[in-house]
């Protein structure tokens, strides 16, 4: 079947998609799992130690993917909230709405790991460091997108009021990051960049590479297990869904 | 679709909208005057209590001063968003606002205004006085009411969007403070460096520049991503 013969927007309708999902959920599983474990095995165990940082530096293969995914996947979900509303289309609200939450945990994995690893390596777990105040700005953007979706009842205007919110959030996203990162420099200067470390190793290259697809396999899947309850959720009421329950009863 | 064809074409332009709402708000906003008294001292009171809770060391709070005036600015302007929208959308003269033949960009964008002129404005005359009682000398005390004069119109116009999302909400005013306290974050910035800037002889030019810039961004974006969200909130 040529790209073209495929009729995209089939999959734009919840009840068509269902299944798909179910399909991308454990392929995409099925990928991150081998992967996280090749990763891991590098980065924590065939990777050299580090002349200056010993072997503290390893959060750095939990750290970083954690980090971009969570930039990332704020950015995807600010997409998907674009096409919901000048689509129209319910779906991509559905997958904005089980974007959040994964968007979030890999914001408090970085944060987390990053506290951690400041610990040895800066002597305190938390600095006024750019890099850490922006994120910790975008866990509160994430935060108050689910806060707001939470404490609107009716579905419909969840999902509009909520997509107006993260574009709004997503032209900020740079504002705040750049004003933070001026903020910073004014007060201290740069303390510690990550740009002036030692050139990686390779083989700590490769880790990481692995350990950020594992990340990004891993939230597509989860993203895509999340949709699911989403869609049966809204749509319990709808015939197809009453088919689905009644089987697998 | 019909409907909208057999409409009269009339031909509104934003202006004639802006100005009515501004009109009809400031009337509006000077009948509670004590209701603007309030807020003032909620600005006033903040301010006072930083004093009592880190000390009277006249270095230390000369130091926090900018940003103590700043974050207090910014709390003050969230009390007060609920204002802006909760009254009309509760009595329904929003929805008759939204059905009038003015674009309702221009007609919020004249609320904003309205609502910068009588919490903002206020806000920036009192801000030297309460600076003064930190130690500022008066050239920070310039820059300061500058930085002020032109980051309080972003702060309503950036709130506008929020107090639009939240209308008729459980739980609006806490949840409008989540979601708009992140976006202030730019201005805080910014606002708080004019003086700092001041201070180590750089000049106030960069800071008042980008805090210009912003105010421009925000009167564009935020009266369109307002009316958006006012839509929402009457459907």
């Amino acid at each position: 079947m040529s790209f073209h013969s495929i009729n995209w927007f089939r999959f734009a309708s919840p009840a068509s998609f269902f299944p798909v999902a179910a399909k991308l959920a454990r392929w995409f599983a099925v990928l991150a799992v081998p992967l996280a474990a090749a990763g891991l095995w590098l980065g924590l165990v065939v990777a050299p130690t580090d002349a200056q940082q010993g072997d503290a530096y390893r959060i750095i293969f939990i750290h970083v993917p954690a980090a971009w995914m969570s930039m990332f996947i704020y950015l995807v979900m600010a997409a998907w909230c674009a096409v919901s509303l000048t689509l129209n289309a319910r779906l991509s609200a559905m997958m904005a709405q089980a974007l959040a939450p994964t968007g979030a945990l890999f914001t408090v994995i970085a944060l987390w790991t990053g506290a951690l690893w400041g610990k040895p390596a800066w002597g305190t777990y938390w600095a006024w460091d750019a890099r850490m105040t922006s994120e910790l700005i975008l866990l509160f953007l994430y935060l108050g997108y689910m806060a707001l979706r939470h404490a609107i009842d009716d579905v419909r205007r969840a999902d509009r009021a909520s997509a107006v919110l993260a574009l709004v959030g997503a032209v900020n996203v740079p504002i705040i990051y750049f004003s933070v990162q001026w903020w910073n420099t004014l007060h201290q200067g740069a303390t510690v960049s990550l740009t002036a470390a030692p050139k990686m190793a390779s083989i700590m290259l490769i880790a990481l590479m692995l350990m950020t697809f594992a990340a990004w396999f891993y939230a597509i899947a989860v993203a895509m297990v999340r949709v699911r309850a989403i869609i049966l959720e809204r749509e319990r009421r709808t015939s197809w869904a009453g088919t689905l329950a009644g089987a697998a009863r | 679709m019909s409907e909208a064809a057999e409409q009269p074409a009339i031909e509104r332009s934003a202006w004639p909208g802006v100005a009515w709402a501004v009109r009809r708000d400031l009337r509006l906003a000077l009948r509670s005057k004590a209701e603007l008294g309030v807020q003032l001292l909620f600005y006033a009171v903040i301010v006072t209590l930083f004093p009592l809770g880190v000390g009277a060391d006249p270095a230390l709070l000369r130091a926090l001063g900018p940003g103590v005036l700043w974050v207090a600015a910014l709390l003050a302007s969230l009390l007060s968003l609920p204002r802006l929208f909760a009254a009309d959308f509760a009595d329904g003269t929003l929805e008759q606002i939204a059905l009038s033949p003015y674009p309702l960009p221009a007609l919020i964008s004249g609320k904003i205004l309205a609502h910068w002129l009588t919490t903002g404005v206020p806000l920036v005359v009192l801000s030297p006085l309460l600076a003064l009682q930190f130690g500022l000398d008066s050239s920070e005390l310039v820059a300061l009411a500058a930085g002020l004069l032109l980051g309080t119109p972003t702060l309503s116009l950036l709130g506008a969007i929020g107090a639009a999302l939240t209308l008729g909400l459980r739980a609006g005013g806490a949840l409008l403070a989540l979601l708009i306290l992140p976006l202030y974050v730019p201005i805080l910035i910014f606002g708080a460096g004019t003086v700092e800037a001041m201070r180590a002889g750089l000049g106030t030019g960069g800071e008042l520049s980008v805090l210009g810039a912003a105010l421009l961004a925000a009167a564009i974006g935020a009266p369109l991503a307002s009316a958006a969200a006012v839509r929402i909130a009457l459907d």
